[in-house]
């Protein structure tokens, strides 16, 4: 998934082949060195075809694909019911959004999709990307609240589906990412009242599940709010998943800091930078380079996340498939339709942990040289 | 950033509502155009978005209904799906005007969380099915059953009591999601599932093989009065949820329904003439339009018209749900 580009770069050059001669060889020396080695093998081979088989039977061949009563999938004997999926799918892709202008949220997440992509590309990464960044979500913003160049408004509690995890997980990470670089820094921090201010805010942030936090959020906060004051549900969520968020990305980020030798510092502080300069030009480039690896860890599993919403009733990808299969004529399909949201979600995440492994090459490619990567562009 | 922007756009939005909370419910809702209604995220027959993500179900007619009376347009209305923990907070705090989301009447509930009932839109209670197969009559002969059951919720309480009470015992099966616990029972690992009445008629409905193979025990172990709720202090919206629900319901014993009241309006029936606001002042001594119970009835329907729209297809009958002239419970105080 636009990853494909990448992937040939400068430490890949290890190559399987499409020689059948060395597929062979491969094959003999990997799979078949031994009478236990053949034995495995071929025993793992015939537990796949096992195995395999009875899925695909399952998943192609018996499967329905129409039918919009439901009927046909109840018929004895019969496989996989995607007819759940294309009954629902614009339901579990977009939610309760009014039906007829559902193209407005299709196009938001494609504008989604398409600032990942060109963020992706490094030519990109340069002073402009903020503007294209400003102008996508503006014209998100736009075309899902609409209320202008002839749109309805659409109200921010019929959103849901595909649009709202995009829009839950690229506001968290956009906004927590800078806020626990500025965690990290203040962690490290010499002065003390500005350091325990953030351990506090890390360890509490951190010693509570992701769940407590959206109850609060979702449930305590506004009891507390003064008679008549309410804040949005989805701001609520929102809010609680950046907090969350930032504290787990702090600690990442600092890992990083404490990775950057000694002597950087007192180099940057040789050369008489001021704080920020240092941090900005010599430190911190540094040590978010080192914590690429977990820092898409942590954006992964923080994408994944956003499904936990499911328990404040925020309709999100996951909520609107299950609240499909309430249908009395789509319950019961439960598998069909988790494959389904899991082959969404899998799309996002496998792309985020395959170009954080191309980037990772390449940047690290760009240090073992001594070059500048910048310079290089793209493979 | 514009993520910035969003946020406090978002917030100033909210706040822009603020002023109007200040005032009595009816003022407000009338000031912000619509009734924000409080529902379950999905609830087959009662609230459950549609294929087209259009809210449909018996709880959700009570929300049209309200806004047929307030406004006089059944459409006006905004759906909040609520979880069952977060369901009295957001009416709490005023986040939502109406909460219509199959809850339980009961007294603590009444009092002690500051709420009000505005009348009942189903009577459900706790029921037994069981395999046709095991020729079980009565709950009575279930001594020694396996049941399965979902944890956690006053079912498991009422079940254990059913059988003390009974000098019975029987084999828990406890499981606590729904899919696994239906398929627990339909794969013969419990003889007995219960929860309630309307939950077994759906589950059979669209669970079972062949649904004519499992019955439903007549005996009903609890009282489950479902009905919408507004918040306390607010006698005047309270009026008007409770009397949008009666329309309904006197509508249906009037046997005036969305396609004949345009006839009938014209009747002289004196009931009929007060009811849709042709001659007395019923709507102005709630605050409302005299038209009101007509756009109720126009738009929404009444309470059979509902009733069979939402949950006679799940195979409900309308048993104590029927009308009292019937022999149900459904039964309006006199509108006049």
């Amino acid at each position: 998934m636009g990853s494909d580009p990448f992937i040939a770069g400068p430490g890949q050059a290890r190559t399987k082949g499409s020689d059948p001669k060395v597929a062979l060889a491969w094959a003999r020396e990997h799979l078949f060195s031994s009478w236990g080695n053949t034995a495995v093998t071929l025993m793992i081979v015939y537990l796949l075809w096992k195995l395999m088989l009875p899925f695909l039977d399952w998943a192609l061949v018996k499967a329905v694909w129409w039918s919009p009563d439901g009927k046909a999938c109840r018929v004895e004997d019969s496989g996989a019911c995607w007819a759940l999926i294309a009954d629902k799918h614009r339901f579990m892709l977009f939610g309760t959004y009014p039906f007829d202008a559902q193209w407005r949220p299709a196009l938001a997440s494609l504008i989604f999709v398409a600032l990942y992509v060109v963020s992706a590309i490094r030519a990109c990464w340069r002073p402009w990307l903020a503007l294209v960044w400003l102008g996508g979500l503006a014209a998100i913003g736009v075309l899902m609240w609409g209320g202008v160049f002839g749109m309805v408004y659409v109200e921010n509690e019929r959103w849901g589906g595909l649009a709202l995890t995009l829009l839950l997980a690229t506001f968290g990470i956009a906004i927590a990412f800078p806020l626990s670089i500025l965690l990290a820094l203040a962690r490290r921090s010499t002065m003390p009242v500005i350091r325990w201010l953030a351990i506090g805010y890390i360890e509490l942030i951190r010693g509570v599940p992701l769940i407590s936090l959206l109850f609060m959020a979702s449930v305590m906060l506004p009891l507390f709010l003064p008679e008549g004051v309410t804040i949005d549900k989805l701001l609520r969520a929102q809010i609680a998943m950046i907090l969350f968020a930032a504290a787990y990305l702090a600690e990442v980020v600092r890992g990083g800091l404490q990775a950057i030798p000694r002597g950087q510092y007192e180099a940057a502080q040789a050369l008489g930078l001021s704080y920020w300069k240092m941090m900005g030009f010599i430190i911190l480039p540094q040590a978010l380079r080192i914590s690429i690896p977990p820092l898409v860890n942590t954006f992964i599993g923080f994408f994944k996340d956003t499904s936990l919403v499911l328990i404040i009733g925020l309709f999100d990808l996951l909520t609107t498939v299950k609240v499909s299969l309430t249908e009395p004529k789509w319950t019961g399909f439960g598998v069909e339709a988790y494959i389904f949201a899991s082959a969404v979600y899998f799309i996002f995440c496998f792309a985020m942990s395959r170009y954080s492994q191309a980037l990772e090459a390449s940047l690290g490619a760009a240090q073992s040289r001594g070059t500048n990567g910048a310079g290089k562009g793209v493979a | 950033m514009k993520a910035f922007v969003a946020v406090t756009s978002a917030l100033a939005l909210t706040l822009a509502a603020l002023p109007a909370q200040a005032q009595s419910t009816l003022d407000a809702v009338k000031s912000k155009g619509f009734v924000q209604c409080g529902v379950n995220t999905g609830l087959a027959g009662f609230s459950q978005p549609d294929s087209k993500g259009e809210w449909q179900g018996l709880d959700v007619d009570l929300c049209r209904a309200v806004a047929a009376a307030v406004f006089g347009d059944a459409k006006k209305v905004r759906y909040t799906p609520l979880t069952a923990q977060q369901r009295f907070t957001a009416l709490q705090s005023g986040e939502i005007d109406i909460l219509a989301r199959n809850t339980t009447w009961t007294l603590s509930r009444d009092t002690s969380l500051g709420l009000n009932f505005a009348g009942v839109n189903y009577y459900d209670g706790q029921g037994f099915m069981v395999p046709k197969k095991l020729n079980v009559k009565s709950a009575k002969q279930l001594a020694g059953a396996t049941v399965c059951v979902q944890p956690g919720t006053t079912t498991e309480l009422n079940l254990a009591d059913y059988f003390r009470a009974n000098n019975m015992t029987f084999k828990p099966v406890v499981i606590e999601k729904l899919e696994e616990v239906t398929n627990a029972y339909f794969s013969g690992r419990c003889d007995v599932y219960t929860t309630d009445v309307s939950g077994l008629v759906s589950v059979r409905k669209s669970r079972a093989q062949n649904p004519a193979d499992h019955v439903i025990l007549p005996e009903v172990i609890s009282k489950e009065p479902l009905g919408p709720v507004v918040r306390h202090g607010d006698d005047k919206w309270f009026d008007i949820v409770k009397w949008s629900l009666f329309a309904m319901v006197e509508a249906e014993e009037q046997g005036l329904s969305s396609s004949n009241i345009d006839q009938m309006a014209g009747s002289n029936n004196p009931g009929v003439q007060r009811f849709v606001g042709a001659s007395g002042e019923l709507g102005k001594m709630l605050g409302l339009d005299d038209k009101w119970a007509f756009n109720v009835v126009k738009q929404v329907g009444n309470y059979g018209e509902s009733f069979d729209r939402n949950l006679k297809p799940l195979g409900f009958d309308r048993g104590i749900n029927a009308l009292w002239t019937k022999g149900g419970l459904m039964y309006a105080p006199p509108m006049r």
